[in-house]
């Protein structure tokens, strides 16, 4: 920290002289300031093109977008600073390096931190420094083609403010020595200071990570000279930083990434103490030093140290078992030999349902009390899954199937609990021993009020389970006043709201307010797909004050709980949380509209241009509507798109791809493999029934934001009149202010244009669920509920198909693969209500209406507009070829009024709907 | 006679405030923008105050006198928009150069009028670099968020030549102001390492002075004051500030901050205050003075004037309201880490 000297005023007045100490400061938007206590700062590496062979391919692709959100990722999983390389002989390298660098300045999220530029061509580096505005890093530059480019160089990277990795290569090459690395970096370090006018602490020096273990007798001190050259450079030039490439360093086991991952653990552990700051690593993969397996850690460290001439033979050796799957199935059973509480532990980490009723029995009998079994071993077991998933070495599914194999133990032990709890009552012996007010923390969870979905609640019930805590689950579709009763009678210590919908935003607030009303003191957490820290913070926590916090995912719900619990961590917590909360909404509050916007009549004026009398519009098979009950579940298969399936077990990634992702591939596999038994199961069973209604109807648009339909009943004709929105943002020159209702033709065109709808939904999985929630299988459950979810899609995007082909037919001979129909590369959309092209969800009202939907497929609407059961679908169908999915955005009170008027609603109500694309405070 | 950084050491320094302001009050007309030079240029050029340099220096020469009257040090040239990029307003791109040899003209003969006078108050002139009216950081086209409207090489060659205009007009530092996107504040500074390693001449000291947008405590461009001061330190800045957008009120959090982490000089020239409705400034002298005497007397400051709306009687209440404060201590900067 910065110290304070005083200095006595003129004035009389003290005035202190602050000092300022000579830290390595890079910045981003936000600052970077690397100080002695700084630990190890992780580069993210997946920005680099000869590194990663996805951001290489979408760089390849031009296909930025997907690009940005690698780099988010890196930024999520824990990335200081993002490494950028272009160097590919296919690419223009100074032209990605510039396009993405200038897409990335307008993603704040990653823009945050700060840029590596990492080049071996010097006009690229160039190239990126120009896009830059915060203080980058330049990797790298060296005395490599002599003093005069070295120093040229360092010029151009000084003139733009960077910091400079500087290799330890000369003009002799690369350094491989102690004694050439040090010189060479002393070298650099006299040239940068004395002549280009260099703060030590702006320069980074890398003094080249080798492959050891290589075979080659000259390659086994490799480590060893990296490690003292670091400990030498530290000492001489103590202000400079030491990075490097670690992944180098274990290159001769590639393929082998558990030996990998130890060496390159191992590596780091030495070489941070000697000095090492910052390095290119993949920090998800990084295992703990103490918890590498003793036996290959030792190994590790012969190697890495080159402690013996036979060490690299040995770890060969070793590595080969690593790989060999037949002595791994063989290691498989060593773990029976144990005692029984190694194997309760072995059972619980990998997730092993096979004995452990029995392993529990017989731990009950070794036990005096069968509390002690839960409290002892069990819990042991569980910590180890808690830090495993805390410290990503283990993935949600696994954790989920920990939890299975929990329950089961418990289940095993609670009769005996209840028993003697019973004798004690009998015998009159207090229960104060271990009542209430001593057990687990707990947490009470629902999903509230007009809301029916569950799968990622449950998800956070399981994780946070396994980490000891007492989870009372309310379910879904809860009340305020009762979510505020149980948590009043079972006097629990936090609470934990769930929500898809955008209304449940409003029901949250509600709850919020409640909870201040009636005196709670209690945490509240907030989450679900529709929640975020920014509506958390500018709505929720401003309405209650003992704390609100929101959780994005589950992983992140336990260091969450862990430190609301803790009752010396709590306070701080809460006020750190409410204090960045404040902040952001300051900010929010504060931020001048970026965007302008039309006055709404100016932007229905600015439709979308559809040449209408060049246009004639395909008539249905049928008007009116048809149902589908029963329908075959095998023929849905073909239809589900994976990665939603994916991203409710928190693995991200492209499917199939994800089956051979480096880190979650295998835990992925082993999830499909399980989903994929589940479901020929529920089809072979006939577990679950798909039911469906589409329907068409004759429409046209008043040439602004309605479409009149007609409704043939029998004997007379109805028409319904719906209500779209439309996007009322400035546009760039030549680009329309969408609505649905453009896609429909005007009534003055005189030709008959049509408009459909569907609802699909998967019953019956109430007494399946109720199965597995028996059997204490959490695992089965979940994935059976984002089956149903996938099946619904699925379902819907068929019914689409069937639509385009047969019922409506304006697209008879399409052939799409199902990749492409989950890139929507079909013509004509079904959006729905209440997602971004027609974002409120009232109008769901009409769609059931005009379907008879509840007759027709049983689902039901609550009072939020979430459908029952929650794997169900519906939308409306456009056929036009210019129809695209596209979203409303913000809009301004104007439009609001006019949609109000339309819809004969109050303006608060409407703005009750619409609140959340509201440009305005209401 | 003292050097700038001499009169720094020793007292808090006065910069001057608005010429826009100052001009306004003129009440000129299209003809006096024109002068009898460009009486028939193809386009409008009222509004292009910098031309005025050339058209009017009476004028411009009398601003600078007042605000040397009511007791500034340091005095800004004409040039904020004196760069072939905001000049193509008035398709006027040629005439960049020579804008920045009249303006800095004009201000050094006045400041050595005063000098001369006075020579125990020393009067210096900072070479004012704007802002520009493209950016480097932001696109102006929200469908399009990696187009830029402006390449880094078109900003720092605009500022090049602008750099040429005021060192060979005659300035005494060279002052980057209004930052609202630090990406063009570095090209500035890189413009003017480059101009003066290439032609080997003894560099001028640079100062700097950023813009926080609004009360988020942001430039426009995103960065935080901090991650701000950080990306321009490589220009060893003589000074780093603020100025525009705010005033003193709102500026009071920012200046102290940057007081506390900067290892140079600091300086602050507010706004007269918020404009009211009609764009206005309505903080009158004694007010803006008084808010600058606190940040003089926590010892925030080394440099203070004024930004749009301040007038020479604001600058002579601010000077005279300051004139009994020690100027804010440099911090020491350590040599080692622990």
């Amino acid at each position: 920290m910065e110290s304070h000297r005083l200095y006595p005023q003129g004035n009389g007045k003290i005035m202190e002289s602050i000092s300022i100490k000579p830290f390595l400061r890079l910045s981003g938007l936000e600052p970077l300031i690397v100080r002695p206590e700084t630990n190890f700062l992780n580069v993210g590496e997946r920005t680099n093109v000869t590194g990663s062979k996805k951001f290489a391919r979408l760089i390849k692709e031009g296909n930025y977008e997907e690009a940005l959100s690698v780099a988010r990722q890196q930024v999520e999983s824990g990335a200081q600073i993002l490494d950028v390389n272009m160097d590919d002989a296919l690419l223009d390298g100074e032209k990605a390096m510039q396009t993405f660098l200038n897409l990335l300045q307008a993603e704040p999220d990653i823009a945050r931190i700060p840029i590596m530029i990492d080049s071996s061509k010097f006009n690229i580096i160039e190239a990126g420094l120009k896009c830059v505005q915060g203080k980058c890093i330049v990797n790298s530059i060296s005395l490599k083609e002599g003093e005069e480019k070295f120093i040229e160089q360092a010029f151009v990277c000084r003139s733009f403010g960077a910091s400079v990795v500087v290799m330890a290569f000369d003009e002799n090459g690369q350094a491989d020595t102690l004694e050439k690395k040090v010189n060479i970096s002393g070298r650099a370090y006299k040239i940068l200071t004395e002549q280009v006018g260099f703060d030590a602490q702006d320069i980074i020096f890398d003094p080249n990570i080798f492959a050891i273990a290589t075979g080659i007798e000259e390659h086994n001190n490799y480590a060893v000279d990296f490690i003292e050259a670091t400990r030498l450079i530290k000492q001489q030039m103590p202000l400079t930083k030491v990075s490097g490439g670690v992944s180098n360093i274990s290159f001769s086991f590639r393929g082998n990434e558990p030996v990998r991952e130890a060496m390159h653990a191992v590596f780091l552990y030495y070489a941070i103490k000697a000095g090492m700051d910052m390095g290119i690593v993949n920090a998800g993969q990084l295992p703990v030093y103490d918890e590498i397996e003793p036996g290959l850690r030792e190994l590790c460290e012969d190697v890495i140290l080159n402690r013996h001439p036979d060490a690299t033979d040995k770890l060969l050796i070793f590595a080969d078992t690593v790989k060999a799957k037949g002595k791994a199935v063989a290691k498989d059973e060593a773990w029976r030999n144990e005692p029984v509480q190694k194997r309760l532990s072995h059972a619980l980490v990998n997730g092993i349902t096979d004995y452990i009723d029995a392993d529990t029995e017989e731990a009950r009998q070794q036990y005096a009390r069968p509390l002690e079994v839960i409290e002892g071993p069990l819990m042991d077991g569980m910590n180890i899954v808690g830090d495993l998933f805390g410290s990503g070495k283990m993935f949600l599914p696994q954790v989920v199937k920990s939890a299975r194999v929990m329950k089961k133990a418990v289940a095993v032990l609670t009769p005996f609990i209840e028993a003697e709890k019973e004798k004690n009552l009998r015998e009159g012996i207090g229960g104060a021993a271990d009542g209430e007010g001593t057990g687990p923390a707990k947490i009470l969870l629902a999903t509230v009020k007009g809301d029916v979905h569950d799968i990622g609640k449950n998800i956070v019930g399981v994780v946070l389970g396994c980490n000891g805590y007492d989870i009372i689950d309310l379910g879904v579709m809860v009340p305020a006043d009762k979510i505020l009763q149980a948590a009043r009678e079972q006097k629990v210590d936090i609470i934990g709201l769930s929500g898809l919908i955008t209304p449940s935003l409003d029901e949250m607030v509600h709850i919020a307010r409640e909870m201040k009303r009636q005196h709670l003191d209690i945490p509240l957490l907030i989450g679900g797909a529709t929640t975020s820290r920014m509506h958390t913070a500018v709505k929720i926590s401003p309405e209650y004050e003992q704390g609100v916090v929101h959780v994005l995912d589950a992983s992140r719900s336990v260091t969450v709980a862990g430190n609301l619990l803790n009752q010396e961590q709590k306070a701080g917590f809460i006020k750190n949380v409410q204090t960045e909360y404040r902040k952001l909404k300051e900010d929010f509050g504060n931020k001048k509209t970026a965007k302008a916007y039309l006055k709404y009549g100016d932007a229905i004026k600015n439709k979308v241009p559809i040449s209408w009398t060049d246009y004639t519009p395909a008539k249905p098979r049928f008007t009116g509507t048809k149902a589908f009950a029963a329908y075959n579940l095998e023929e849905l298969v073909p239809y589900i798109d994976w990665q939603p399936f994916f991203i409710a077990w928190e693995l991200h990634g492209k499917f199939p791809q994800i089956l051979q992702d480096e880190k979650v591939g295998v835990e992925a596999t082993r999830l499909y493999n399980d989903a994929q038994a589940l479901l020929k199961k529920i089809i072979a069973e006939k577990w679950l029934e798909p039911r469906a209604v589409v329907g068409f109807w004759k429409a046209r648009s008043n040439g602004k934001d309605s479409v009149t339909v007609q409704n043939e009943l029998e004997g007379a004709t109805e028409e319904v009149q719906l209500e779209f929105l439309r996007q009322q943002t400035k546009k760039a020159a030549g680009q329309p202010n969408i609505s649905l209702a453009d896609f429909i033709m005007p009534a003055e065109f005189g030709k008959e244009d049509y408009l459909g709808a569907f609802a699909v939904t998967i019953h019956g999985i109430e007494p399946h669920i109720k199965a597995f929630e028996k059997a204490h299988d959490d695992y089965n459950k979940i994935i059976l509920q984002a089956l149903a979810d996938r099946l619904a899609e699925a379902f819907a995007e068929l019914m689409h198909e069937k639509t385009r082909k047969e019922f409506w037919g304006y697209a008879q001979s399409e052939q799409w693969t199902n990749d492409e129909l989950i890139q929507e590369k079909y013509t004509g959309i079904r959006p729905a209500p209440g997602y971004p092209a027609c974002p409120d969800h009232t109008e769901k009202y009409k769609l059931f209406h005009l379907l008879e939907a509840v007759q027709a497929t049983g689902i039901t609407l609550t009072e939020s507009l979430a459908m029952y059961p929650a794997s169900s679908v519906c939308g409306w169908y456009f056929a036009h070829p210019q129809s695209k999915y596209f979203g409303i955005g913000k809009i301004e009170k104007d439009q609001v009024e006019d949609y109000a008027a339309r819809k004969n609603m109050e303006v608060e109500e409407a703005e009750r709907w619409l609140r959340p694309i509201l440009e305005y405070d209401a | 006679m003292k050097t700038l950084e001499q009169c720094l050491q020793e007292r808090i320094l006065i910069i001057d405030g608005a010429m826009g302001t100052m001009i306004q009050r003129h009440r000129l007309t299209e003809q006096d923008y024109r002068g009898e030079r460009f009486a028939s240029w193809h386009t409008d050029v009222k509004g292009n105050n910098d031309l005025l340099s050339i058209t009017q220096p009476a004028i411009i020469r009398g601003i600078h006198q007042q605000y040397l009257e009511a007791g500034a040090d340091i005095i800004e040239t004409n040039t904020f928009s004196s760069t072939r990029i905001a000049q193509a307003d008035y398709d006027m791109q040629p005439l960049a150069y020579e804008l920045n040899v009249a303006s800095a003209s004009v201000a050094r003969s006045a400041a050595d009028e005063y000098t001369t006078r006075n020579p125990d108050k020393p009067r210096f002139v900072a070479g004012a670099i704007g802002p520009l009216n493209k950016t480097l950081s932001l696109s102006p086209d929200v469908n399009n968020p990696g187009y830029r409207a402006v390449t880094f090489d078109e900003v720092a060659a605009a500022y090049s030549e602008q750099i040429k205009g005021l060192v060979d007009g005659g300035v005494d530092v060279l002052l980057v102001e209004t930052i609202f996107d630090t990406l063009n504040a570095k090209a500035a500074i890189y413009a003017a390492k480059k101009y003066f390693r290439d032609t080997r001449q003894k560099e001028l000291p640079i100062m700097i002075s950023g813009t926080i947008t609004d009360a988020s405590g942001r430039t426009l461009s995103g960065q935080t004051l901090e991650a701000f001061y950080i990306s321009v330190s490589h220009a060893k800045p003589l000074s780093v500030g603020l100025n525009c957008a705010l005033g003193a009120t709102e500026m009071r959090s920012h200046i102290e901050e940057l007081s506390q982490i900067a290892s140079c000089y600091t300086s602050a020239y507010p706004n007269a205050g918020l404009p009211n409705a009609f764009g206005e400034y309505d903080e009158q002298p004694h007010e803006t003075a008084h808010i600058i005497e606190e940040w003089a007397q926590e010892g925030f400051v080394n440099i203070v004037g004024g930004c749009c709306g301040t007038t020479p009687d604001h600058i002579k209440h601010i000077a005279d309201y300051v004139k009994d404060f020690a100027p804010r201590r440099l911090p020491v900067l350590e040599t080692a880490l622990a």
